[in-house]
């Protein structure tokens, strides 16, 4: 089989994030890629929760409608997602609180609660029970799932195995699909692979790079930074602070860099706005900082757990007065992980703020992660951006903001004998020290345009714009961030061309233009209302003919982008 | 050093007679010292808000991050947690850390993180030409109240006593000798030092005859006591002026430090790869 969807539904509280990983990783050592969409309201306890684990033969980003199981811990999974099974689709169920009737595909159902009562197992294991009927089911073998269960499950291992197995043997009495799922023999088998979420993606590019502080206020969709960065901070020494507000992680963020240790910050749109005055500050002092700006659905608290693409343009201008900035949308995993270290990098080297512009949807599904295919970021920057050619030379007096051509002053740390090191949010002369004089505010203004010029000349070595599909069609999708995984999809289906953006400033106008040689028809797909990166386009004089917009929090399927397109191109 | 090594070229524009005067005086006199006495002094960092008391970071010819209105406790926390060796001594005014910053200097003191900030306390905002502040009495007639301000002041030192800091002092800009030896107390503790200073601004809030009637300086105290100085804190509120304002060291204790809980710890680049790899290998 090629691909293979399943979804687990209950209440939140269930574990279902948890219990969608399990499968995942199930998937994922009978050599399968995997993406899994996490779906889950703003609350604790309650609530409907499903995770949407799809294993593919190929690299995949994107979730489809259509299941092959459903896996029903409560009867309001059922509810909601009948209408995604399909004729052979199969459901299993906890036969003591679920009923199927009026459903016309085949079930299996389960006595979980039973099974659970009398193993005196606690509630949360009813996964772990479900999850071995499945396996049966779907023709998994038992020792795959005991891999797994030894693996990653840190109490009580012998009691989740015993209800496992039961529910395992209990589906081998009458419930069997044909799915082939366990077919290692298949030529396209890959190794089993680590199963990572964008925000753990992006938390080691940092680290590779050379992160030292992480400093962030929790905010959905950032906050798995944070924990990830706070749970490995000892075995990579880095600095991990939660502090009062953004606007305290902002400031810290660039206390650290002014002492010469790498810091990022993480948070959403309604954190980030805290965080926009220290930000107009490092736009000013010219102090290295990295944003990881994770976008949810606006305006204001809007969904707190849901997706959108609807802050590139506050992301874009945010700060007053004029400043150079990277900003960068990575569309998955690999990606995540390579450009934040690259991000880190360049806001070292150019001394700029760097945002790492994610969604909930890059920020916390679960992508298989191929480090080598995601790439070295560093070995491509030792050559050129070492961190000793960023540091002042030691000779004669040091002059924190010295004109260069290039826009960038070396720069040195406290302590340094002799030598006074100042920063300043007033316009400034190059010793540091407040200016109002006008020559000297239109030279510091055109030291940081030279910046940002020579930002973009360095970003001609990376691929800031990508090609998929067919390079030939002359209709192309136009998409960032999350939406490269169903555009590449959807446009594979139909033969079109999918032209990714990944670097959203400073913009690449060049390789976006050569990207559309050939195009006479552009179509926009972006989970927003207004069409950003359709409108940022235009400003370079780059026509869109047609917007498809998806701005309900949920992101693209498969099935609902090729529908949209079947309706825009016919 | 001389303490005239550390003054920069940049012309000095407080009003003449104002009290920041006096703080710059006073602080070079105590870095010159430490200086001597085997503290280098490109080992300090100043660190400053923006009002008329910022403009102290470039007067100084001392390492200085000129932060942003209210902020420059975060900046400082994370200057001395990257490098504990540094002393990181902040500069703010009332406007700066007791109105935009106020979430900041309680986490401070919660934190007792080894810092000192000196509050220039003139009761005003003075860059933005006579606005109340926090400090400023009940019935302060300022542009923005020009009918008297409703509010009671605040007390900063009750504040920062109930927050956890664990030196606090008060100084008068007319007091220089008293001023310098606060201020080194101050830097050699270890931990959140708050000074409050006095500090009359000749423009909007001339307060010299008050402050000169009703200001002493406490003796014989026992700072280490949390009721003690709570009662002596307690006996000026900020409001009325007929009532002795008490100066000196007010408290000061040894307590457990925020920037002793990070391992002083720079891990080599090359050791990252091999233990990413391994991290990895949990998420298969």
């Amino acid at each position: 089989m090629d691909n293979f969807s399943t979804l687990i539904g209950g209440i939140a509280g269930d574990g279902i994030n948890e219990a969608g990983i399990t499968l995942a990783r199930l998937f994922s050592r009978l050599g399968y890629h995997i993406y899994m969409y996490y779906d889950y309201p703003s609350l604790i306890r309650g609530g409907h929760n499903f995770s949407l684990v799809r294993a593919s033969r190929q690299k995949i980003a994107a979730h489809m409608d259509q299941i092959d199981v459903l896996i029903a811990l409560n009867q309001e999974t059922v509810e909601k997602h009948s209408m995604r099974l399909k004729d052979s689709s199969f459901v299993i169920y906890d036969a003591d609180k679920v009923k199927i009737d009026g459903i016309k595909q085949k079930g299996c159902g389960l006595t979980i609660t039973q099974i659970l009562k009398e193993a005196a197992a606690p509630a949360v294991m009813k996964n772990s029970c479900i999850i071995g009927g499945y396996c049966k089911v779907v023709g998994i073998d038992w020792h795959v799932l005991e891999d797994v269960l030894k693996k990653h499950i840190p109490k009580m291992l012998e009691l989740n195995m015993q209800v496992a197995r039961q529910g395992y043997d209990q589906a081998a009495l009458f419930c069997h699909m044909d799915s082939h799922a366990n077919s290692r023999t298949d030529k396209q088998a890959q190794e089993p692979q680590p199963i990572l979420t964008g925000n753990q993606a992006i938390s080691l590019g940092l680290i590779k790079a050379g992160l030292e502080a992480y400093v962030a206020y929790p905010m959905t969709p950032s906050s798995s930074v944070l924990d990830f960065m706070a749970r490995y901070a000892q075995d990579f020494g880095i600095k991990v602070i939660h502090p009062e507000s953004e606007i305290a992680v902002m400031l810290m963020a660039q206390g650290f860099a002014y002492a010469g240790i790498k810091a990022a910050v993480g948070t959403s749109g309604g954190g980030f706005c805290l965080m926009t005055e220290g930000l107009s500050l490092a736009g000013m002092a010219e102090i290295p900082v990295v944003v990881v700006m994770a976008q949810r659905t606006g305006p204001s608290t809007g969904l707190p757990t849901y997706t959108a693409q609807g802050d590139l343009h506050f992301v874009l201008n945010a700060g007053q007065g004029e400043f150079p900035r990277f900003i960068v949308a990575p569309g998955d995993a690999e990606e995540a992980y390579y450009w934040s270290g690259v991000a880190l990098d360049l806001a070292w080297k150019f001394q700029v703020p760097a945002f790492i512009l994610t969604d909930k949807i890059v920020s916390e599904s679960q992508y298989s992660f191929d480090i080598d295919l995601a790439g070295d970021m560093t070995s491509e920057l030792k050559e050129q951006t070492q961190q000793a050619s960023l540091l002042w030379d030691g000779q004669g007096k040091y002059k924190r903001y010295r004109y260069t051509d290039t826009g960038v002053s070396p720069l040195a740390f406290p302590p340094q004998k002799g030598q006074v090191i100042k920063t300043d949010s007033y316009t400034h002369d190059e010793d540091g020290i407040t200016s109002e004089d006008p020559q000297i505010t239109r030279e510091t203004s055109d030291k940081r345009q030279r910046k940002g010029q020579s930002l973009a000349r360095d970003l001609e070595r990376y691929e800031t714009v990508k090609v998929f599909g067919d390079e030939k069609s002359k209709t192309a999708l136009l998409c960032w961030g999350s939406n490269k995984g169903v555009c590449v999809e959807a446009a594979r289906k139909l033969g079109l061309r999918v032209i990714q953006v990944l670097v959203l400033s400073p913009f690449p106008e060049g390789k976006l233009k050569s990207a559309l040689q050939g195009v006479d028809r552009l179509l926009a797909v972006e989970c927003n209302s207004t069409g950003q990166l359709a409108r940022l386009a235009g400003f370079y004089g780059i026509k869109t003919q047609d917007w498809i917009l998806k701005y309900d929090g949920r992101p693209f399927s498969v099935e609902d982008l090729q529908a949209e397109l079947g309706r825009a191109l016919a | 050093m001389n303490p005239k090594d550390l003054v920069t070229t940049a012309r000095n524009t407080w009003c003449p007679g104002c009290g920041n005067f006096s703080i710059m005086s006073a602080m070079r006199m105590v870095l010159a010292e430490l200086d001597s006495e085997g503290f280098p002094v490109e080992n300090v960092v100043l660190v400053s808000g923006i009002g008329c008391h910022a403009k102290i970071v470039d007067y100084m010819n001392v390492n200085s991050f000129y932060s942003i209105h209210g902020r420059t406790l975060p900046a400082a926390s994370a200057i001395k947690i990257a490098n504990p060796d540094l002393k990181v001594i902040c500069f703010s005014g009332d406007g700066d850390s007791l109105a935009e910053g106020l979430d900041h200097l309680i986490f401070a003191a919660k934190r007792n993180i080894d810092l000192t900030l000196i509050l220039h306390d003139n009761r005003v905002y003075g860059l933005t030409t006579g606005q109340y502040t926090p400090t400023s009495p009940q019935g302060f007639k300022g542009k923005s109240t020009p009918a008297g301000a409703v509010e009671h002041p605040m007390n900063p030192l009750e504040l920062m006593l109930v927050s956890g800091a664990s030196y606090i002092a008060r100084g008068y800009t007319h007091g220089i000798q008293q001023l310098q030896t606060i201020f080194k107390e101050a830097i050699l503790h270890k931990g959140f030092s708050f000074v409050d200073v006095l500090q009359v601004c000749v423009s909007y809030n001339n307060q010299y005859e008050n402050y000169n009637k009703w200001t002493y300086t406490v003796q014989g105290n026992d700072a280490s006591s949390f009721e003690e100085a709570q009662k002596i804190i307690r006996s000026w509120n900020y409001d009325s002026s007929a009532v002795p304002i008490p100066l000196g060291r007010l408290y000061q204790i040894e307590t457990q430090r925020f920037d002793q809980t990070f391992a002083p710890y720079r891990q080599n680049l090359s050791e990252r790869d091999g233990k990413i790899k391994a991290l990895l290998e949990n998420f298969v």
